[in-house]
């Protein structure tokens, strides 16, 4: 039950309440245990609360973490 | 996130920790603490490739629905086959499990009563401010990812005047039930492989005396197969260097502190108390109840159900569901696991829920391969 999601957030709706974009479809978002987050910002949903805001920065780095360790077995290539 | 799932990184990955635990005086066991990660392990075929690079991994107490002693959930059977007109709110995995009563979805509903499964609380919220006058009880079960949550409604509820919603509260802590584990010694844990959204609200902090006062190391970790083998690696290169502490490995989601407004909630509403966990039996202030300024949207207090939680209970007979998350034994150990006891007709509660180490074991474990 700690299944959570990563998702954008498409709009602020109300205080609290927002909707995120997520694989394509719009669902609503609580957004009260998260203030800091804006239209636009990444956050992993869990049971219809926002729990958390992404890192964009750090995520880009895990991403290119994973990349540099894939150039090096070139012979695996996805 | 693709670049997490490439199988030439995790190869590097795998290659590293081979190399690692080789290193190591015995082979590693490890500890994945949370339910979804053994379901991320077991669905990506990680588990078989870690066995061969040396490390063997154990599932743990991660799973809500499991922990859950089935007094709780004879509880909420009594709520909607003993309470006219109301509407039991739950998550769809809390309603299978079976009890001496049953289960949720098989009880017969008192006149007027419905059970009703959501995704979210503020569902259950929602229904109760749509009908004020019919009173909606949410099962609210689960970890610290989820109590924020049902704090929430709880809270809101208070502010809005609803008094037909409540919650029968099943809210159980994690660092706790780690270290009733630990101060067992049932099973020798070599590190632990921590939850990354239960850390999400509560932060790396809570883990520290896991290496403190115990000496085993740890890391947090997403739940991509790359990020369970980062975390891996980060465990073994501390039990390498003798320095065990609580790493950081999902930091594109969550930062070392969590989330202190949504600690700072379930705070204001809920209070510690001794809770009896499924398998592992009561532990210190290990379970959360509502506040007494919330006591009105209590429903065990509502509704007169006494003390549900008041040890971890008995497991129908001949399950080994306890053993199974305390770690001491593996699903395929019970001799009930895929034969008395499946996901279509499960006997207890981890062949039921979708973060239950013999459901995942049963779907995606090496002794189904072949049989179909």
């Amino acid at each position: 039950m700690c299944l959570a999601v990563p998702a954008r957030i498409a709009r602020i709706d109300a205080p609290g309440q927002g909707t995120a974009s997520y694989m394509g479809s719009q669902v609503k978002v609580n957004l009260s245990l998260v203030p800091q987050a804006r239209q636009g910002d990444w956050v992993i949903i869990h049971a219809g609360f926002a729990i958390s805001v992404m890192d964009e920065k750090e995520a880009r780095e895990t991403l290119r973490l994973f990349k540099e360790m894939a150039a090096a077995f070139p012979d695996e290539a996805a | 996130m693709k670049p997490l799932r490439d199988p030439a990184a995790l190869k590097a990955l795998l290659g590293d920790i081979g190399e690692r635990a080789r290193r190591l005086k015995r082979k590693p066991r490890l500890m994945e603490v949370c339910g979804t990660h053994t379901m991320a392990l077991f669905r990506s075929g990680l588990t078989p490739m870690l066995a061969e690079a040396g490390v063997e991994m154990v599932s743990g107490p991660g799973c809500p629905v499991c922990i859950t002693p089935n007094a709780v959930h004879e509880a909420a059977i009594a709520v909607v086959t003993g309470v006219e007109g109301v509407t039991l709110a739950a998550f769809g995995d809390m309603t299978r499990v079976p009890t001496r009563l049953g289960s949720l979805q098989t009880a017969v509903p008192a006149r007027g009563s419905r059970l009703r499964i959501v995704y979210s609380p503020e569902e259950a919220l929602d229904e109760a401010r749509r009908a004020p006058d019919r009173p909606v009880v949410f099962y609210g079960a689960g970890f610290e990812t989820t109590i924020p949550a049902i704090a929430y409604t709880v809270r809101q509820a208070a502010a809005e005047g609803l008094k037909n919603y409540a919650v029968l509260p099943a809210l159980w802590l994690v660092p706790p039930a780690l270290r009733a584990i630990l101060e067992a010694k049932d099973v020798a844990v070599d590190g632990f492989i921590y939850p990354g959204h239960v850390s999400a609200v509560i932060g790396a902090g809570p883990y520290e005396f896991v290496a403190g006062e115990f000496g085993v190391p740890g890391a947090i970790a997403g739940f991509e197969p790359g990020d369970i083998l980062l975390a891996i690696r980060s465990i073994l290169d501390q039990a390498l260097a003798g320095r065990p502490g609580v790493a950081l490995e999902y930091s594109r989601a969550i930062g070392r502190d969590g989330n202190p407004v949504a600690r700072a909630l379930m705070a204001e509403v809920c209070e510690p108390f001794d809770a009896g966990w499924r398998g592992l039996g009561v532990i210190p202030a290990s379970g959360l109840r509502l506040r007494d300024a919330y006591a009105g949207f209590d429903a065990g207090r509502r509704f007169g159900l006494g003390a549900a939680t008041a040890d971890g209970g008995t497991d129908p007979a001949g399950c080994r569901c306890g053993d199974v998350l305390r770690g001491v034994v593996r699903p395929e150990g019970c001799r009930l696991f895929g034969t008395r006891c499946r996901p279509d007709a499960p006997v207890g509660p981890c062949m039921v829920s979708y973060e239950g180490a013999c459901l995942i074991h049963f779907k995606f474990g090496p002794e189904r391969r072949g049989r179909g």
